[in-house]
């Protein structure tokens, strides 16, 4: 197909949609598909970025047992409030994320809580490669966020265990087919870079799927009882509810 | 055979409770001695261009704990900015062991970990944002800091907390500067917790150059 004119082009850029594959994300099948909001396969080494209103439900998949997600969460009406892992290990009193760990704001709030997990191969505290920063770096960018937006991140899906000693192991990946599922409670920019773990000797980098989908309904039973949580939901209800205007409350 | 001579830039008591910030220098080195014993001295460093904080050159406790394979600083610990640039290099360290894991009290936080009667305490978070402000920086450059004097082990499971330390009145911590930098510190507030033995007290900073 010749692409000297501008019609030429124009046909060849079209035409190329046709002999094209693309995977999506199968919906899962408890989900109805009316309520789906993102379905997307991010390939190794690429990167993802949405805004998610509060009470969206996230599903990171590992399909191929090497992906390695890298995630930030901003609030998307106040950005200069996001995860802060420090408060997200500290405030728990626990380094290893799991069902029912809350990820915190640098405010007291819960931005998201890990409501599902069938990996339990997690860690808060190794961070990114220089590959995974670059690419975070043009997901903050593209929010009106900057290199000072980047701050330590959360990487599902490769573990560290920490020994006696301090010293880090790396557990690597629970096996193919594992997900994380995050109920969002705010209104978020959701940043995940699908790069090599820090630590990982030999990356073999798979793709990451992510699916998300409507599910308010589950902001009104907590996953955890513990009171640094429950007191972390009252911070968070409050400000939501006190953001809004009367009429809007529901 | 040479004679090594230490001329002290500066030599400050900070304030139970209070910020603290000063540039320095590459080759100078920063002692910070724990007066009473157990206070914790939240940290953060950038580098520095002449009196400029270049906000790339940020600590970075993920990178520090990446490059060293440990979650605890001790005696030569890099301390790095998130591209893995050494910003300064623990030399001496009388306690053993600090953290960098657990992050800067704050206002908010407070209210999660104690609840909400303790909202208007004092936090570190306040002292970085005050102090920060003096050099140009926002909320949106404060990010999980050195906690030096702090004790947080982390068990087999994975749960982790403050617990007593194990520095004593008179202990000291020394940090070299590998560049140009700005060390920004809160001499920690904390009355919830024993990282300050539940009495936060002054430290002393002196500031060497040889």
């Amino acid at each position: 197909m010749s692409t000297d004119s501008t019609t030429g082009a124009r046909d060849h850029a079209r035409s190329q949609v046709h002999a094209a594959t693309m995977r999506i994300p199968a919906t899962p099948p408890d989900v109805d598909r009316s309520r789906l909001l993102w379905a997307e396969a991010v390939p190794p080494g690429s990167y993802a970025t949405r805004v998610l209103g509060r009470g969206t439900r996230l599903r990171l998949i590992d399909p191929d047992g090497g992906a390695c997600a890298h995630l930030l969460l901003f609030r998307s009406d106040a950005p200069w409030e996001r995860l802060n892992v420090a408060d997200t290990v500290k405030v728990p009193w626990q380094a290893y994320l799991g069902v029912g760990h809350p990820l915190l704001s640098d405010q007291g709030r819960v931005l998201a809580t890990v409501v599902a997990d069938s990996s339990g191969h997690h860690d808060t505290l190794c961070g990114m490669t220089d590959a995974g920063r670059a690419k975070m770096l043009l997901a903050a960018v593209k929010h009106g966020l900057d290199l000072r937006d980047v701050a330590p991140s959360v990487s599902l899906f490769k573990g560290v265990r920490v020994g006696d000693d301090g010293s880090l192991g790396f557990t690597g990946s629970a096996g193919l087919g594992t997900a994380v599922d995050l109920l969002i409670h705010l209104p978020v920019v959701v940043a995940l870079v699908n790069t090599a773990h820090p630590l990982d000797p030999e990356p073999a980098l798979t793709g990451l799927d992510v699916l998300a989908w409507r599910a308010g309904e589950q902001l009104t039973t907590p996953v955890n009882d513990e009171p640094e949580y429950l007191r972390a939901l009252f911070n968070t209800e409050s400000t939501w509810a006190a953001a809004q205007t009367s009429e809007a409350i529901k | 055979m040479t004679t090594t001579e230490l001329t002290v830039i500066a030599d400050e008591v900070v304030d139970a409770c209070a910020p603290w910030s000063a540039i320095v220098r590459a080759g100078q080195t920063l002692q910070i001695i724990d007066l009473h014993g157990n206070q914790a001295v939240d940290t953060l460093v950038w580098g520095v261009a002449g009196d400029e904080v270049d906000y790339r050159l940020r600590y970075s406790a993920q990178a520090t704990i990446a490059a060293q394979r440990n979650i605890f600083l001790s005696t030569g610990s890099v301390l790095r900015a998130a591209d893995g640039t050494p910003l300064m290099t623990i030399v001496a360290d009388d306690v053993g062991n600090h953290d960098t894991i657990a992050g800067a009290c704050s206002k908010e936080s407070n209210t999660l970990r104690y609840g909400h009667h303790t909202v208007h305490q004092h936090a570190c978070a306040e002292n970085f944002l005050a102090e920060g402000a003096r050099w140009g920086l926002g909320k949106r450059d404060i990010v999980p800091n050195i906690n030096f004097f702090m004790n947080v082990p982390v068990e087999a499971d994975g749960t982790l907390g403050i617990v007593d330390g194990l520095s004593a009145p008179g202990k000291s911590l020394s940090v070299r500067a590998d560049r140009d930098t700005l060390v920004l510190v809160s001499n920690c507030p904390q009355i919830n917790n024993p990282c300050n033995g539940f009495n936060p007290t002054p430290v002393r900073m002196v500031i060497s150059a040889r």
